[in-house]
């Protein structure tokens, strides 16, 4: 079934990234008017000729009416102003919901900004709030599980289903710090082996410290617009092609499947709308919280078949040189990771590869890529496939 | 600070005196015959709000797990055991399993229910390893 019909009428024309990694001279507030305003400036466009903002709650500085925060401290009034919460997945819905808003006439052309400070701007108290952000307070939470524990459990159930080793997660971390080494701003950019990811802190069985991604600080925010205005911009416009959802549970003791994800519903859905296979697709920017969850969206969004995916990473396929070139800026994993902000960050990517202005990491002939983002323990899911014209 | 401990509804005391009681109950539902985890006011496969509590036989297997290695806070004393336990009755739940030797876990083995006090007022159910249940199993 394909979505509703967005895909190909909107164009993203601008975006920007603070420093990321730790960025302790900047409040996660500022972080977020900072991008706003370069992704403006980036895109051509004063304040004046913009009349939407989406962001996103940042756990390190809470604000009850956050975009309308993030507005006020520029001296901006725009006509259509909304917070965003579905944690990882808040970047591509709030995507999506920019360009319905836009479809429905509530605003011309949107910033979607999103900033978050967990490294340098975390109380105690907030930390813990991040911890069982996930988690029924009634069911899960009492028993102690962490973040990673949940995903242990996913990597638990795939090794068992599937026959999918230690080092086939590992891979995947092996494949994101080879291309955070070729990005001057990552936050991790020494090369590791799979050997160093298996010999790492031990976190919670299967998984290790190089198998779940960092804590960061930083933002990013992109600009949208309708296609047939995007064309005056100073950067060649990105074009939304396909976007689909999955949304399967909240609690990861309620999922009907540990080993399948509801990103086979939003993949399929991107894929319909945008008229494209994985074949099609030249880059994948994908939801690397842990390798669990990245080795499942390859599988899940049709890249390979279920239970192949360890040997997927393992063939070397997404690395530097590879045929399926994967998170080209080093990922959750190794680029950096602000908490919900995390997979702007693989969007901004898409767009300076899609542009051409990579630099050395720069892939040839780049025509499509395909996003994707989840919210929760593999709950919430969000895939947006982009375009770009010759 | 302290392990987090549930404040039941109204609609979860059943479930929590049970526990205090020694005693695993679920609820099931009277319009599909459905058998439920969490407790619930509406049952999630027919939404009928029918539901009676039920003795449930304590046994179940081990659906996933993890050694936590680093504890959530310092309440919690790493190593222990996370696991997802799928109930004879059906239902999955997730819980500890308590005085286990991590390389004896596996997926598929069977466990049973045992209680622990986790507060003054909650007790909560935890599993142990239950090898008289897997045998003749293979």
């Amino acid at each position: 079934m394909s979505a509703p019909g967005l895909g190909g009428e909107f164009a993203l024309i601008g975006m920007a990234e603070s420093a990321v990694g730790i960025v302790p001279d900047k409040s996660p507030r500022e972080l977020c008017v900072q991008v706003t305003l370069d992704a403006l400036k980036d895109a051509g466009l004063t304040l004046a000729e913009v009349d939407g903002l989406i962001t996103c709650n940042a756990f390190a500085e809470p604000i009850m009416y956050h975009a309308e925060a993030v507005a006020e401290y520029i001296g901006w009034q725009p006509r259509h102003c909304v917070t965003v919460n579905t944690g990882g997945g808040t970047t591509f819905m709030a995507l999506n919901m920019a360009a319905a808003a836009i479809q429905a006439g509530m605003a011309e052309t949107i910033v979607v900004a999103m900033a978050d400070s967990l490294r340098s701007f975390m109380t105690r108290d907030q930390a813990m709030v991040v911890q069982s952000s996930s988690g029924h307070p009634h069911y899960e939470q009492p028993y102690g599980p962490t973040v990673p524990a949940y995903y242990a459990l996913i990597a638990r159930a795939h090794m068992n289903q599937f026959g999918t080793t230690e080092a086939q997660f590992a891979e995947a971390a092996v494949s994101c710090r080879a291309w955070a080494s070729q990005h001057p701003r990552a936050q991790m950019r020494d090369l590791i082996s799979v050997e160093d990811v298996m010999n790492s802190r031990a976190i919670a069985d299967p998984l290790k410290v190089l198998d779940c991604s960092l804590v960061s600080d930083g933002g990013a925010a992109v600009v949208i617009t309708r296609k047939d205005r995007a064309k005056d911009g100073p950067h060649k416009p990105v074009t939304l092609l396909g976007y689909g959802e999955g949304h399967s549970y909240e609690h990861i003791s309620q999922a009907k499947d540990l080993t399948t994800s509801a990103a086979v519903q939003s993949g399929r859905a991107a894929y319909a709308e945008a008229g494209l296979t994985p074949d099609d697709i030249d880059l994948l920017q994908l939801y690397d919280c842990f390798t669990p969850a990245l080795l499942m969206q390859i599988e899940d969004l049709g890249f390979c078949g279920k239970g192949e995916g360890g040997a997927w990473l393992a063939s070397g396929i997404s690395r530097p040189g590879g045929s399926k070139p994967m998170n080209t800026h080093g990922g959750m994993l190794s680029y950096c990771h602000p908490g919900n902000p995390g997979a702007m960050f693989g969007l901004t990517e898409a767009i300076t590869q899609m542009r051409g202005d990579a630099g050395e990491r720069q892939l040839p002939n780049m025509r499509t890529t395909l996003c994707h983002a989840q919210g929760g323990i593999m709950s919430s899911h969000a895939t947006i496939i982009l375009g770009v014209e010759d | 600070m302290a392990k987090p401990v549930p404040r039941p509804t109204p609609t979860e005391q059943p479930f929590y005196d049970a526990c205090a009681a020694g005693k695993l109950v679920l609820q099931r539902c009277q319009t599909c015959g459905h058998t439920l985890f969490y407790p619930r006011t509406h049952c999630d496969a027919c939404q009928s709000d029918q539901l009676v509590w039920e003795d449930a036989s304590g046994a179940g297997i081990i659906a996933s797990y993890t050694v936590v290695r680093r504890g959530v806070s310092a309440d919690f004393e790493a190593p222990y055991v996370i696991a997802l336990i799928d109930l004879a009755e059906g239902p999955r739940m997730m819980s500890q399993i308590i005085d286990a030797d991590p390389d004896a876990l596996a997926v598929g083995l069977s466990v049973k229910v045992d209680f622990a006090a986790w507060s003054e007022d909650i007790t909560l159910p935890v599993f142990r390893l239950h090898p008289a249940l897997d045998v003749g199993d293979a």
